[in-house]
């Protein structure tokens, strides 16, 4: 898995590319705890996530919580059929704000 | 990131099968994630040697084979931490060594690879009726994130459970939701089941099994039967992966944990129906999976000569007694409270918890007085099926330590004989109606689990309409299922377009419903019984894997008027604290306006218990801060109506009508709150109706 981040205006976009599972998801953890911003906002761009295991389901609920602590907002974006269902059936969707895509996200995050 | 591991367990000591490994931790047992590996922990008081056999997930050869040398032992326990493993997608197994002599009870089989009892998950049965793996274990993760979240503990005296089948609860096309027939669907039918008002689902049997463990067909269509029922377990740790949307990506742990979650912050227990008395391995014709091979003779019950007794029907009966297997069924009773924050447990066939290894039944099984006394347990309801396939039958007499409510079968029996018309039944019915003192004179009416249907028997729709079972299509020649269920068909066996057999049905099926919502005791429904679920007569589904089950969901709109009913009749005893005291009501008065019960008939005061009569008339009394609760019930199974005279209210109360069965759908149940008054001091009661009244402050 590879960590893509960008700067929309105010807002880090980190777009989460490949598999997230067990052997991805220690460096992908340490790669999102270097990239989060202090008090700043993220969106989490899945739409290139191309499977996520329950280790990367945990990675993605980490995140969040780390933003508590830091009081950074956080979104997920793009997030395929079977992403979201997973996601919805173990809870972990209840978690995130949900955005359509990059732009809507960002438009929200930033309003 | 530092080199060097945090503690001094955290780096091997040896190296076996390639795999860096030390002496592991013998608890708990079972296999759990530790700092760079997996410590697997796993006893056997029989076996002479064992073998730890790894898989990669989803391989059918193994990745290495891990014998564990004698350092690795304590008394019976082998345990072993293996590093560099990945837990998320390990499989693991066990070989045991030992003897094979059946005749001494033993029958280990070194060729079998062995499911871990502690398993929290179990994986070969990935998705509900796909293709059969051979079965492995696994390691759930088990940090799910409950939030605020915990046992809800309601008072037993305020429950109104609803039994469902996970997968028949929305695995109908018209369930309308995403993810049919999976613990995710039912979450998306917690709205629904808010609006019915029942506040605890018990579950039919949740734990792994094999539901392709049949090998009948239906003899009319050809089509191959199912387990769909699941009563026969394979691993009592792992919740069913074919139950779970997300099953076959190993996720169900998680999945369940959501459901119980979010059933809770909607109000909602969770009961889990629980099979202790047997497994899935059968009689010595049945298959190795697990117990058989790791300590035949401990897990067991066996006759002298080495076969298994089979108090249960099945094949097998579970050792529940032998220390060994208190131990084991204690871990995995935690194990669902703790980790699944699971509200209760309903034991099936639980007499056999009451039999010693040699079968004899015991007055004080050492089983059930741990469960009683159990720290981790102790806001959990345990419910038990006090009867088993032995000819044990403790409605009653069940050892309850104070804990333990019963599936109340004389509930259930005397309800339906008095309703059809069986004479001579007012007396026992006013019994029944009180929680049954007669039964748990010294325990709370919450002894008394009431319920007129369950899964095994006829549904409440089928009860008015069948006098006998029609289980053709189970594939067992008619032979299966209960040949004695009380019920009336009401004229016509089965389907018909009589409007007058159809109106009758309607009116019992009311009445059947107020007098369980009316009883003291925990009152318990069937899901789908609210709006008239059939089976078409079938009173043992436990293979129909298909619609004959399933809960059909347009039948909501199609007897919307029953379920309007049925949620009316959940509020008003919600609403009224005279139906759900928690101590057995007293007959005399003391400084209320009434008795908490007095009996009643054609004259108030003046109850008449003659056979005949068909006839019971109860005034339920309680007086709390919110003031005085005073309903009234009476209930003609005659074929004539009866006019009754109504207790005489202090001045500036009236009595109102809550429901009346005899009254055309719509008209026949009101809101509580807003029931009408009646004209006078009368009520007239039809024929097989039943009237519930509350008297209230004529200004309200």
């Amino acid at each position: 898995m590879e960590l893509e981040k960008q700067m929309r205006g105010p807002v880090t976009v980190i777009a989460l590319n490949g598999e997230l599972d067990s052997t991805t998801a220690p460096r992908v953890q340490q790669g999102l705890d270097e990239l989060v911003p202090v008090h700043g906002m993220v969106l989490l761009d899945l739409s290139r996530t191309t499977y996520m295991s329950s280790a990367g389901l945990r990675v993605l609920l980490l995140v969040y919580r780390l933003c508590q602590q830091m009081g950074t907002r956080v979104m997920v974006s793009g997030l395929s059929e079977e992403v979201r269902a997973v996601m919805a059936a173990t809870g972990f969707l209840a978690f995130f704000s949900v955005a359509g895509s990059v732009d809507e996200g960002v438009e929200v995050l930033a309003a | 990131m530092s080199r060097s591991p945090e503690r001094l367990d955290a780096f091997p000591t040896h190296r076996i099968a390639g795999f860096g490994v030390r002496a592991g931790r013998p608890l708990p047992f079972g296999a759990s994630r530790v700092p760079g590996g997996v410590n697997f922990s796993v006893y056997s008081a029989g076996a002479t040697g064992m073998t730890l056999v790894l898989y990669r997930r989803d391989e059918v050869e193994p990745l290495a084979e891990l014998d564990f040398p004698p350092e690795f032992v304590v008394g019976a326990v082998y345990s072993m931490t293996v590093f560099g493993i990945d837990a998320e997608t390990v499989e693991y197994g066990y070989r045991a060594d030992g003897p094979f002599e059946p005749e001494r009870g033993h029958r280990f089989d070194r060729g079998q690879v062995l499911l871990d009892p502690y398993a929290t998950l179990v994986h070969g049965r990935d998705s509900w009726g796909g293709q059969r793996r051979p079965l492995r274990s696994g390691v759930a993760l088990d940090d799910f994130d409950w939030e605020e979240d915990r046992q809800l503990r309601i008072p037993s005296e305020d429950l109104v459970i609803y039994e469902a089948h996970v997968r028949g609860f929305t695995r109908h096309s018209s369930s309308g939701v995403d993810q049919p027939g999976t613990f995710a669907g039912l979450v998306e039918k917690i709205p629904y089941l808010k609006s019915l008002g029942v506040n605890a689902v018990e579950l039919m049997p949740v734990f792994e099994f094999d539901e392709l463990d049949n090998e009948r067909h239906d003899p009319r269509s050809g089509a191959p039967l199912h387990n769909y029922w699941g009563y026969s377990t394979i691993g009592f740790f792992a919740p069913k992966a074919g139950l779970a949307a997300t099953g076959r990506l190993g996720m169900q742990a998680d999945e369940f944990k959501n459901m119980v979650k979010q059933l809770h912050r909607a109000g909602i227990e969770v009961i889990l129906d629980v099979v202790f008395n047997h497994t899935a391995e059968g009689n010595e014709l049945g298959p190795t999976l697990s117990f058989r091979g790791l300590d035949n003779s401990v897990y067991y019950m066996l006759t002298p000569d080495g076969y298994y007794y089979n108090f249960s029907g099945t094949g097998n009966t579970l050792n529940c007694n032998h220390p060994i297997v208190r131990g084991f069924v204690l871990d995995c009773l935690r194990h669902w409270a703790s980790q699944f924050h699971v509200d209760g447990f309903r034991f099936d066939l639980a007499a056999i918890l009451v039999r010693a290894p040699n079968g004899a039944p015991i007055p004080n099984p050492p089983l059930l007085e741990s469960l009683a006394a159990d720290p981790v347990l102790r806001d959990c309801k345990l419910i038990a099926e006090a009867w088993d396939a032995g000819g044990l039958y403790q409605v009653g007499t069940f050892p309850n330590y104070h804990r333990f409510s019963e599936w109340n079968g004389k509930f259930r029996d005397t309800v339906r004989r008095f309703v059809k018309g069986d004479a001579g039944l007012a007396g026992e019915l006013a019994t029944r109606l009180l929680g049954s003192p007669d039964l748990y004179r010294d325990r709370a009416p919450t002894a008394s689990v009431n319920f007129i249907t369950a899964h095994d028997g006829f549904t409440l729709r089928d009860l008015v309409s069948y006098n006998e079972k029609h289980n053709d299509a189970n594939g067992e020649g008619g032979r299966d299922g209960d040949n004695d269920n009380n019920s009336w068909n009401c004229g016509v066996e089965g389907d018909t377009e009589d409007k007058r057999v159809l109106a009758l049905r309607d009116r019992q099926i009311r009445n059947l419903l107020l007098l369980l919502l009316t009883s003291h005791g925990i009152p318990m429904l069937v899901a789908g019984d609210e709006f008239g679920r059939t089976q078409h007569g079938n009173n043992n589904a436990y293979c129909q894997d298909n619609e004959l089950s399933w809960v059909d969901w347009s039948l909501a709109e199609t007897n919307a008027g029953l379920l309007r009913f049925t949620k009316a009749a959940i509020a008003f005893r919600r609403a009224h604290p005279a139906l759900r005291r928690p101590w057995h009501l007293r007959g005399h008065q003391g400084d209320g306006l009434f008795p908490e019960i007095s009996w009643h008939g054609e004259r108030a005061w003046t109850p008449d218990w003659s056979p005949g009569q068909r006839l019971l008339a109860a005034l339920l009394y309680c007086h709390n801060e919110i003031g005085h609760d005073c309903v009234y019930l009476a209930a003609n199974a005659h074929w004539d109506s009866r006019e009754l005279e109504l207790p005489a209210l202090p001045d500036g109360m009236r009595w109102h009508l809550f429901a009346d069965t005899a009254r055309v759908c719509g008209q026949d149940v009101h809101q509580p709150g807003e029931e009408p008054p009646l004209a006078d001091d009368h009520v007239r009661v039809e024929p097989r109706s039943t009237v519930v009244l509350v008297a209230r402050n004529t200004e309200e």
